[in-house]
């Protein structure tokens, strides 16, 4: 990944001005508008100020990016279990177990370019049959994929000893006596060449050749997720945080799937700069691991927000990681839509209208009608009465009506159909009622369900209608 | 060359011809309503489903949830989820369960704003996750309604949207309006639009009032303080 060390800053919003990482006084790297106008790697930061004076210059941040490399090993590792990483810049993925899962080289390559590309990475990708060759080849630029450790040796030789990370004075030391690329470096005389540059340049190459063992540690995902996107200039439009936070969500989702988890419940932290961050937890019906639903409920929650300050950072958290096996693709091939995910649809409602909004309703064994159906969460499952006639609707409290003649009175008089009922109940818990009730017509024809109240100061009361 | 003779009726006897003369056989999808009355008298014999049926109601409390309590307790006990927007009152989890809905396929659904009502509907008929969705939707515009009918399209779920008579005058996309009065006691149907020719006369169904079942009391009285003498004929249920 050549570009890291700038992208860790420009891939969770684009700033207007020119952008340059400075490391020691020198620009390290910088972006395409600051190369327009001059800019160049290795420049001084006065000369790079001078050539472009709105340039906005960020001290390289190495903890950071080894963090991010972190964070796209553990993303990687979905493809494959063995993961290494080479600091600073490169990742290292054993693939040649995972073609046929995922379809073959071609097709694995542009799943991986697409979603580095999603979490904001450009990349270059190159394969051969020892990791420090494919990470040589992928550091020239080359995008290439070498099958068989033949063919290794001369596309090695065209590299030029750039790859090899080796001293700015040794590089000078190779050019002048006209040596640039790795074939003309093992052309030389092995002993000569260990002694004036030490035994590591030869040893490397034969590595790279396959010619000594290189084993590699590999890569652990930790066991939480954490994942943090730094904004460059303040975001204040919840669209802008959606393109970031998506950026991490991708990075959460290929996480998951290394682990063979979901999760039901992330956060997503807003950072402000003077005000505590806002922290905007998620949670789910049931464990998850789709980035376009974690996106989409992410974007309802955010189109609901009114930021109370700039936002500077954004944050991904996830801690409990619970197993979700992959699923099989059904067979069976219906007309039609195909059925949605139930829990989605819950989530989705969820997030914009509040948890409460989405409810179920529960029958009890309580005479008390307002307390017999009660909301409960959705799916629960109660006892139930024999009761005598109960109307679909119920008021959320009682309506007092007017008594007329002795007959009570709703847009008009009320005929009594069926009742008395007698319910009397509640005398443990204080809240107790003692009342008739009746199934009552009203002038139009609906019927009603009104009680007279025995309590009190007594009187008719509607609390239910017919539906 | 000797042609097959084809009879005419069998000509026209494909469901992307449309006679005039008979109800449409649209192919669609349809849930039956439980009425034989009104089945007959809806395209395909029953509830649209993937589409949208208005009903029109005079005012509440005339019977408009018993009209779909048979056909709701047939999805709820086949295990779908029926989703409730913005309803105007509490729905009763005893009354509900009596008219044979599994509670535990209920859902709630409550909002804030005519806007939200729309939002949620639009969601869950697109979700296509839901068995049945009733919304109470508030003076929704046409091309709101527009939404719904593309959102619900192609899915499984009947959407029933309970409106106002006035709505009756304007146009609507829905497929198939009813409008639901009172009849001597009974529930009168008038099919406002349908799929096929026009209903002149509204479907009579029998009256559904609340049976008048036998007068039961439920009185928990306080074993000691017992409430002031009065003339109660009550059975005692639990003491």
């Amino acid at each position: 990944m050549p570009r890291l060390p700038l992208e860790i800053f420009l891939r969770g919003s684009s700033t207007p001005e020119p952008f340059a990482l400075e490391e020691r006084h020198r620009v390290f790297a910088c972006d395409r508008k600051a190369f327009a106008r001059g800019v160049r790697a290795g420049m001084a930061v006065a000369a790079a100020l001078a050539l472009a004076p709105a340039l906005r210059i960020a001290p390289r941040d190495p903890a950071t990016e080894t963090e991010a490399l972190l964070g796209v090993a553990g993303w990687a590792a979905q493809f494959t279990p063995g993961v290494a990483l080479e600091f600073p810049d490169g990742v290292l993925l054993e693939v040649s177990s995972s073609l046929k899962l995922f379809g073959g080289l071609e097709s694995l390559l542009e799943r991986l370019r697409r979603g580095l590309a999603e979490m904001g990475w450009s990349s270059v990708l190159a394969g051969a049959p020892t990791p420090r060759a494919a990470f040589w080849l992928a550091r020239a630029g080359k995008q290439e994929f070498i099958g068989e450790s033949a063919e290794l040796e001369p596309a090695l030789a065209a590299l030029p000893l750039e790859v090899l990370r080796c001293s700015d004075e040794t590089l000078a030391a190779f050019e002048a006596i006209g040596v640039r690329t790795l074939g003309e470096l093992r052309a030389l005389p092995r002993e000569g060449v260990a002694r004036r540059f030490g035994q590591r340049l030869l040893d490397d190459s034969d590595r790279a050749l396959g010619r000594l063992p290189d084993p590699r540690n590999f890569f652990v995902p930790p066991a939480r997720f954490g994942a943090a996107i730094e904004l460059p200039a303040e975001v204040t439009q919840a669209e802008a945080l959606l393109f970031a936070a998506r950026r991490l969500i991708v990075q959460l989702a290929g996480y998951l799937a290394a682990r063979s988890g979901g999760v039901q419940r992330f956060v997503l932290r807003l950072g402000h700069r003077d005000k505590a961050p806002t922290e905007i937890a998620i949670g789910l019906v049931v464990p998850s691991r789709d980035a376009e639903h974690f996106t989409l409920l992410v974007r309802e929650r955010l189109s609901n927000l009114e930021l109370a300050a700039p936002v500077r950072e954004l944050a991904l958290k996830a801690d409990d990681v619970v197993p979700l096996p992959g699923s099989n693709l059904g067979l069976a091939l219906e007309q039609g839509k195909p059925p949605g995910q139930w829990e989605h649809l819950v989530e989705r409602l969820r997030a914009r209208l509040g948890t409460e909004a989405v409810c179920g309703i529960a029958s009890r064994a309580e005479h008390r009608p307002e307390r017999a159906g009660v909301i409960a969460d959705a799916g629960q499952k109660r006892l139930q009465l024999d009761f005598g006639e109960r109307p679909f609707w119920l008021l959320e409290s009682p309506r007092p009506l007017a008594e007329i003649g002795a007959v009570p009175h709703h847009d008009g008089p009320l005929e009594l159909l069926v009742g008395p009922e007698r319910i009397e109940s509640g005398w443990w818990d204080g809240d107790d009622v003692a009342r008739d009730y009746f199934v009552a017509r009203m002038q139009n024809e609906a019927l009603v369900w009104i009680y007279r109240e025995w309590r009190g100061e007594g009187g008719w009361y509607l609390h239910g209608v017919f539906a | 060359m000797a042609s097959m003779p084809i009879s005419f009726a069998a000509l026209l006897d494909r469901p992307d011809i449309w006679r005039g003369d008979s109800l449409s056989r649209t192919g669609a999808p349809t849930l039956p309503c439980g009425f034989p009355g009104l089945d007959a008298g809806l395209p395909g014999g029953g509830w649209p489903a993937g589409a949208l049926t208005e009903i029109l109601l005079a005012h509440e409390g005339i019977g408009e949830l018993r009209l779909l309590g048979p056909a709701l307790a047939g999805l709820s006990r086949r295990g779908l989820r029926l989703v409730w927007i913005a309803p105007p009152h509490l729905p009763y989890a005893p009354a509900l369960a009596a008219a044979g809905i599994e509670l535990a396929n209920l859902v709630i659904v409550r909002t804030a704003s005519p806007k939200e009502t729309l939002w949620a509907t639009e969601q869950a008929l697109a979700s296509n996750a839901c068995g049945a969705v009733l919304a109470w939707p508030q003076g929704a515009k046409y091309a709101e309604l527009r939404r719904l009918q593309i959102a619900a399209e192609g899915g499984r779920a009947p959407a029933f949207l309970f409106r106002v008579p006035e709505a009756a005058s304007e146009s609507s996309p829905a497929p198939l309006r009813i409008a639901l009065a009172t009849s001597d006691g009974g529930l009168a149907v008038r099919v406002l639009k349908r799929r096929g020719a026009p209903l002149a006369q509204p479907i009579l169904l029998p009256s559904m009032p609340p049976a008048a079942r036998g007068k039961t009391h439920h009185v928990d009285r306080h074993p000691v303080a017992s409430v002031a003498a009065r003339d109660f004929s009550a059975r005692l249920v639990h003491a």
